[in-house]
């Protein structure tokens, strides 16, 4: 079932699919248990003629067990799939690795502007660039994003690097990834913005280190 | 036994009256149930009918929907739904569902009807009050309804309403449906502050003599404890939608950045309610489930004290899961993992909830009428949702699945199952109290077996989408090439949802047959313990010829010393009823 997936293109894409199908075991195991208890229940118990229904209140503290072992064993492994969260989450929203390249990111209806910082490496300087819709990255680099919004709130979304990250108008918040494999991929929005909100897309570009190369020598050919 | 206001109201003799005072300005409970429950299914309607244009414009985008080319322009072009309209439909489809459906359904109609009959009082505690409860609801409605006619044209920000979307008219071009849909939630809250007082009051001070706090039935229980949840959780929100509200009119600033503001301050506020929200729904239909089950497999409820703590330690829980809807909002990282903790941790009250459904079941002599299949039905959609929501709880899961499909899949298992499912159940159930005819068994079969296939192939399909990436609320998922692949099974959903609708059809005709030909009732048709079976279907204006003694609690059935299989709690000697 979660093959469905769109294909991970990014070094932390596979800790979020791992929890994902961790919790996709633990709560298909649940499901066919519970399911299974109840459709046994429910045939080898109808009614029948002449057989009366068992007196049992459930109150006394061996028939809380029925309740209370199956319950110690959810707790633990809620706890469980807590702790493994916390540490992917740790990795992906609190432990940024150091950028290799910094790019801009603005949401406004309906359409991403992109910035690129040029030769300085400095966002908000007269040598940036400036795109719509298009993102372009080298292949294997942490890339930090710098996320903002003119007008309403937009989410910056790429389902192939398992990001998505909210953009609020007034404030700026940062985002990092680090793509494996080029190619070109969506990026959507997937925070209700408008009436263009559906349909507004962008495009994430992978290059590999030469032809990014390349990109940069076309887009800044001075640089020094 | 605590029964203060007894003297008072329970003894007021009420002279009989004519039409517009039985049926229009009445302050009995049960009419008042009986008025919400007509309003809630015309608004069901009209949800059902939004989501059957937003269905047809997912499975063939910008393409004409059969039966809706009526609609005028400039909602609707021939039958084309536009990009705005569009963006209102899911609003008001959300909006509808929760606030004008749900709510009524589950909180005002059953919990109105109910609490009095089975706590053994003549009526609520305030009945103007509760006549005012309604006709504020109906205010509201009138509102909304309104809401959808005005220049401009009608919310479009999400039932979420996130502002600045929602806080400026620049944004959507929409103004005074806007201002219309605020003005509408806020006195739709007003109306089910009025309804949650009087529960509360009521449950606490005219119960008959002998019914203890723990003899009450838990459907009681629930509704009390929903209604205090919502009580301490729409402050804020109310709050809130003023500063809105004051944005939109005035041009304050609480939530534009320009002048200063905050968004977040309005997810913040809004999730503190929403999520509690939430629970507001489900509680009354776990109860309605919680009275069924018992009644049909002939056992008590198992773990009745453990269910009761259970429920209150969800309504705590659930003020501090707000958060979760804001995993990827901007808010500090170092927030999610408290949130996450709490949330995953609030299915450990509902996991005992269901265990013990589930034993309730073992050893029974189980029998399966229409309100025991769909109290099933609803346990066995609401376990799908509760398993799926802890992916959703998860906050570097919900990364991922955050605005997809996932979630609209995973709150209609939660959602649709309380509201459908339980209601459908308690509709079955208590029908033959509320009108003195039983429903045809046959089409309540037939009705239930359609609802349960066309549900989940409608429903569970949305968590392939949401898998493979496709965002919530776009209207038109044939813009993007990533999504293309995933087109057929917008196709396939919007089928049995179409379906599914349909079948709702042979629960009207069932609704109205019964009520004119359906089989008398008789008091106790389903030989139930609870007292609201104790007196006559329909009950008298005062509910009983005299009030009960209450002598034991509401789940006696199959005492080992007792001949018959059931106990009713106001039957006074064991040794009459022994062998
Ligand atoms: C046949 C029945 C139903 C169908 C086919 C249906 C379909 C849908 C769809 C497709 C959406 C997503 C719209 C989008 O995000 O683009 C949606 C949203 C929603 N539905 Fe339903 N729904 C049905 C019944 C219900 C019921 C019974 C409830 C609740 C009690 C409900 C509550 C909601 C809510 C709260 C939303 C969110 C609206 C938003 O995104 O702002 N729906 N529905
Ligand atoms: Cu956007
Ligand atoms: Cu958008």
């Amino acid at each position: 079932m979660l093959s469905w997936l769109p294909e991970n293109i990014s070094t932390y894409g596979g800790d979020i699919d791992s929890l994902m199908y961790h919790i996709y075991y633990i709560t298909g195991v649940w499901f066919f248990l519970t399911y299974g208890v109840i459709i046994v229940f429910l045939l080898r118990y109808r009614r029948q003629e002449g057989q009366k229904a068992a007196y049992v209140r459930g109150d006394s503290l061996t028939q809380a067990g029925w309740l209370l072992v199956p319950l110690l064993i959810v707790l633990a492994l809620d706890l469980w799939i807590d702790f493994q969260g916390s540490e992917v989450w740790a990795k992906i929203k609190i432990d940024a690795p150091s950028s290799d390249l910094l790019v801009g990111v603005t949401g406004k209806q309906f359409n991403w502007e992109i910035a690129y910082p040029g030769p300085d490496g400095k966002l908000g300087t007269a040598d940036d660039l400036e795109m719509e819709n298009e993102l372009h990255v080298p292949v294997n680099k942490v890339v930090h994003v710098v996320l903002r919004s003119k007008d309403v709130i937009h989410s910056f979304f790429l389902p192939n690097l398992r990001l998505k990250q909210d953009v609020m108008p007034g404030r700026t918040i940062e985002a990092w990834f680090e793509a494996t494999k080029p190619g070109r991929y969506p990026l959507p929005c997937a925070e209700l913005c408008g009436f263009g909100h559906s349909g507004m897309e962008g495009s994430l570009i992978v290059h590999s280190l030469d032809e990014y190369e390349k990109w940069v020598q076309k887009n800044w050919p001075h640089k020094p | 036994m605590s029964n203060i206001l007894g003297d008072v109201t329970q003894g007021t003799y009420h002279e009989e009256k004519g039409f517009w005072r039985t049926y229009v300005f009445s302050t009995d409970h049960k009419v008042i149930a009986k008025q919400y429950l007509a309003l809630s299914l015309f608004w069901a309607v009209l949800g059902g009918f939004a989501a059957y244009l937003i269905r047809w414009q997912l499975a063939y985008p910008e393409t004409a929907a059969p039966g809706a080319s009526w609609i005028p322009e400039p909602f609707m072009y021939e039958g084309v739904v536009p990009p705005e309209f569009y963006n209102v439909l899911i609003t008001m489809h959300g909006t509808i569902m929760v606030f004008f459906v749900a709510m009524p359904l589950l909180l005002a109609v059953f919990g109105n009807y109910l609490i009095p009959l089975m706590i053994g009082a003549r009526d609520m505690a305030f009945p103007r009050l509760n006549m005012l409860s309604v006709w504020v609801f109906t205010l509201a409605s009138l509102v909304l309804l309104i809401s959808l006619f005005v220049p401009g044209g009608a919310a479009s920000a999400g039932w979420t309403g996130y502002p600045p979307l929602s806080a400026k008219a620049i944004y959507t071009g929409v103004n005074w449906g806007m201002n219309l849909w605020i003005v509408a939630i806020a006195l739709e809250f007003a109306a089910f502050l009025m309804g949650g007082i009087n529960f509360l009051t009521t449950t606490l001070n005219m119960r008959a003599p002998g019914m203890t706090l723990f003899r009450l039935p838990l459907i009681v229980w629930m509704q009390i404890t929903a209604g205090v949840v919502f009580m301490l959780s729409v402050g804020p929100l109310i709050a809130g939608a003023v500063m809105l509200l004051l944005d939109r009119v005035i041009g304050t600033t609480f939530y534009v950045p320009e002048g200063g503001g905050q968004p977040l301050l309005w997810q913040h506020l809004f999730w503190f309610f929403g999520h509690p929200e939430v629970y507001v729904i489900l509680l009354p239909a776990l109860g309605i489930i919680l009275e069924i089950l018992p009644v049909f497999s002939r056992k008590p409820i198992f773990g009745y004290r453990p269910i009761i703590y259970s429920t209150i330690v969800a309504g705590i829980l659930s003020f501090i899961v707000w958060a979760h809807h804001q995993y990827v909002s901007g808010i500090d990282p170092r927030l999610a993992m408290p949130f996450s903790i709490t949330t995953i941790l609030i299915s450990v009250p509902f996991a005992l909830i269901v265990f013990a459904l589930i034993a309730t079941l073992w050893k029974g002599s189980i029998s399966f009428p229409t309100p025991m299949l769909f109290a099933l039905g609803t346990l066995g959609v609401f376990l799908i949702g509760g398993l799926t929501g802890i992916f959703v709880g998860s906050a570097p899961v919900d990364i991922y699945f955050h605005d997809t499909y996932f979630v609209v899949a995973h709150f209609h298992y939660t959602l649709f199952s309380a509201v459908f499912f339980g209601g459908f159940a308690g509709l079955y159930f208590w029908f033959p109290k509320m009108f003195g005819r039983m429903m045809n068994e046959t089409l309540g079969k037939i009705h239930f077996v359609l609802t349960f296939i066309l549900f989940n192939t409608t429903f569970f399909p949305m968590f392939f989408l949401g898998i493979g990436g496709m965002m919530r609320r776009i209207a038109n998922p044939m813009q993007y090439e990533f999504l293309q692949p995933l087109q057929p099974i917008n196709v396939f959903i919007t089928g049995s949802a179409i379906l599914l609708l349909i079948s709702q059809g042979i629960f009207a005709i069932n609704f109205f047959w019964s009520l004119f030909r359906g089989r008398i009732a008789g008091p106790n048709p389903w030989q139930a313990n609870t007292l609201e079976w104790s007196t006559s279907s329909p009950p008298p204006h005062e509910n009983f010829h005299k009030i009960p003694t209450v002598y034991r609690g509401p789940y006696e059935y199959s005492l080992p010393e007792t001949a018959e299989d059931w106990l009713p709690q106001n039957q006074p000697e064991l040794e009459e009823v022994k062998k």
